[in-house]
């Protein structure tokens, strides 16, 4: 097959993804295809792919642009089948905001959360409502942008007064915040792939400075992980049933990893989802499939061939 | 059940290693890179200025004079034409010394790491101006130092307190400044403050290591002697080519007591044996002759065209309570916004707009710095830099209004 591994683009996230990217053309090429890596933040990507048409995108691009619908939505415009979750799911799942609300209506449970628009604050005075965000998730809270990955913009409240700095920061990257609660407990990483989608072992994260933050996910080291995670068998379960879940609620396809949190009665908080998981040597969904004997290949291969043909 | 190392080493490596991490903020500049970004963050030389035939022309000449020689290892301290040559070099900003007491090191960069290594045990005390130059922090830090910081206003470094905090009792192993222009605060050490500096050093016994990158890109005004001429005694100097003519040959160098270059070239030959002799003779050959100092001259014009451009643009469009410095010479300004900004915080929102600084954090060792940046006007291009100060202005004028909104 001609496959065109999609990796790197404008985001912050381009070096790892690059570095995704890379892993996967080398799975590709063991499989045998015939593959080649585009990265469109170098290459224009509609006019590279119209000179030399793949049968097939694998999207390795993280962040904005990559998995927030807008590739997707070209792909579709060029008739190109890719991995992954359809462009409208991806916009839904990419957008924390409207992802936490999707879950909520299934029944999935997420952390209790508002969001905060930065358009409210400036035009409409939102900012005399601060207090009621506290109010609903108590303390400590997380802040997040609601629109951007990696854990950048990321910021934990302890104290009333230091929302709304950490909301500006989040702000930077995004056009909205959520403050959610935040669970204590375990982290978790759910990897699902195929069609229909399944579970590769859990893996648990343990960040040794205590917070899974930017630094944390990228450099080797900072991070224990344990596949499948050292939980009782009835967290597994329940962890792999709200990931299910959660993808059902949210369309998910093909490919995907569920972040979240077993506090301490063991039960899981769904915090977000990605859909174009991470697939360098530090990431969670190789790390989870290995655990169940999948090669990095093994896995490519499953998430290509959940590929809806094209037409 | 299997851990998973995904550094299957991470338990061996030294504790000098720990602070070295994966960062937001370099994740940020890997987009700040890309074309579209009007980058103010690196201090990229204008290298353009160099004419192509001029630096053919040293090339040609080192392979006909000294044929494979120069593709050849050296000693350690570096090739004596090239040492003979930098005297004239220091000349020029009246240091003077003897080619014995220079060693030639890969950029002054080496020239700080091989400091550190010779100096500092791990918990030593050691005085560094504050914001100081980011690269001789990463440098010194790997070496495990206690840091003594010395603010730095419109003068350079506050003397005084350094002064104070000797009288306390603290005994840095050394005082780290730039005090030309200095990176990041672009601001000078003033006459008194060198003398000051200079004799409370000498009578307390502590090295002073004078970094001067930038000493020869003086726009305007008298230029002040170094530390190194008011004592040659007590002062480590370090010098680059790298602003001079360029920082891709790796030329840079340390100029000492005889005590101390012993072991500067014993670190330096444990570090990577000898410098390239190739690019040393490059050099050396490219500072013979006139034809550098019109070359000069350019840079600095260009560079004061490119400062003019960024002041008067920050004038313009940088909201009240922001302050700035004002240089005279070198690449920065350095910037100090009111104190609820987060620079660090605000730079996805800038890379988005399509402009790019260093937040102020990375220039002190104890994460202080945050309302603070360093604006590089070296590189873009004149209209560039006033676009590029456009952007940040709106930046900073919506953060301010989103600020005012959070505190009602």
């Amino acid at each position: 097959m001609n496959v065109a591994v999609l990796a790197g683009g404008r985001t912050p996230e381009r070096d790892v993804s690059l570095r995704s990217g890379h892993r996967v053309l080398t799975a590709m090429q063991e499989l045998g295809h015939d593959a080649w890596l585009i990265d469109p933040g170098e290459t224009p990507l509609a006019e590279s792919l119209q000179e030399r048409e793949p049968d097939v995108c694998y999207l390795a691009l993280h962040g904005k642009e990559g998995e927030d619908g807008t590739v997707q939505r070209l792909l579709d415009l060029l008739q190109i089948p890719y991995t992954g979750t359809a462009a409208f799911d991806c916009e839904v799942a990419f957008d924390k905001i409207l992802a936490k609300d999707a879950l909520a209506r299934a029944d999935v449970p997420t952390p209790p959360w508002v969001a905060i628009e930065g358009w409210a604050l400036r035009d409409l005075g939102a900012g005399v409502a601060l207090g009621k965000a506290i109010e609903h998730v108590g303390l400590p809270c997380v802040v997040k942008p609601s629109r951007s990955g990696s854990a950048l913009g990321v910021g934990t409240v302890e104290r009333e007064a230091d929302l709304p700095a950490a909301v500006m920061a989040a702000l930077s990257f995004s056009g909205a915040a959520v403050v959610e609660t935040r669970i204590d407990g375990t982290e978790v990483a759910i990897g699902l792939v195929g069609t229909p989608l399944e579970t590769v072992p859990v893996v648990e994260i343990v960040p040794k400075g205590g917070v899974y933050d930017y630094a944390a996910r990228y450099t080797a080291g900072a991070t224990e992980y344990f596949a499948p995670a050292r939980v009782e068998d009835e967290v597994t379960a329940a962890c792999t049933g709200a990931s299910l879940r959660a993808a059902e609620a949210l369309g998910l396809r093909g490919v995907t990893r569920v972040d979240a949190i077993v506090d301490a009665h063991g039960d899981p908080w769904v915090l977000e989802v990605n859909v174009c998981p991470g697939m360098t040597e530090t990431s969670l969904l190789p790390m989870g499939a290995h655990a169940a004997g999948m090669s990095l290949a093994d896995l490519c291969d499953r998430i290509l061939r959940s590929v809806p043909s094209r037409g | 059940m299997a851990e998973f190392s995904i550094d299957r080493f991470v338990d061996l490596y030294a504790h000098r290693t720990s602070g070295m991490s994966a960062s937001e903020v370099r994740a940020l500049f890997a987009v700040a890179s890309r074309p579209e970004v009007v980058s103010l963050a690196g201090g990229m030389p204008y290298v353009q200025a160099i004419p192509e035939e001029d630096v053919l022309e040293v090339v040609r000449q080192v392979l006909d004079e000294h044929g494979t020689s120069s593709l050849q290892y050296g000693g350690g301290q570096g090739h004596p034409a090239l040492r003979e040559r930098l005297l004239a070099l220091m000349a020029e900003e009246g240091v003077e010394a003897d080619a014995e007491d220079v060693v030639v090191t890969t950029g002054a960069q080496q020239a700080l790491d091989l400091t550190g290594k010779i100096f500092i045990d791990a918990g030593d005390l050691i005085a560094v101006e504050a914001p100081a130059y980011v690269g001789a922090l990463t440098a010194f830090s790997a070496y495990e130092p206690r840091y003594l910081q010395i603010d730095v206003d419109e003068d350079g470094m506050k003397v005084d307190q350094l002064e104070e905090a000797l009288v306390r009792g603290e005994r840095p192993k050394f005082v780290y400044t730039c005090p030309n222009f200095g990176n990041p605060a672009g601001v000078t050490l003033s006459y008194p403050r060198r003398e000051q500096l200079v004799s409370l050093c000498r009578e307390a016994s502590i090295p002073i290591i004078e970094d001067n990158p930038y000493g020869m890109l003086r726009f305007e005004g008298e230029p002040l002697p170094c530390l190194r001429t008011l004592d040659p005694e007590n002062v480590i100097y370090l010098g680059t080519v790298s602003k001079v003519f360029s920082p891709g040959v790796r030329v840079g160098w340390a100029l000492a007591e005889q005590s101390v270059v012993q072991r500067l070239v014993l670190a330096k030959e444990a570090a990577d044996l000898c410098g390239s002799a190739f690019t040393m003779l490059v050099t050396e050959r490219y500072l013979a002759g006139d034809r550098w100092r019109g070359n000069l001259e350019t840079l600095v014009e260009t560079y004061r065209r490119r400062r003019d451009a960024m002041l008067e643009a920050i004038e313009e469009h940088f909201p009240d309570g922001a302050m700035w410095t004002l240089p005279a010479g070198g690449f920065y300004v350095w910037v100090t916004l009111p104190e609820w900004f987060d620079t660090q915080a605000m730079l996805a929102a800038a890379v988005e707009r399509r402009v790019a600084y260093v937040p102020g954090t990375a220039f002190y060792p104890d994460g202080r710095g945050k309302h603070q940046m360093r604006l590089a006007f070296c590189y873009p291009t004149e209209d560039r830099i006033r676009e590029g100060i456009a952007r940040l202005g709106s930046l900073l004028e919506d953060e301010e209004q989103l600020y005012r909104s959070l505190h009602p």
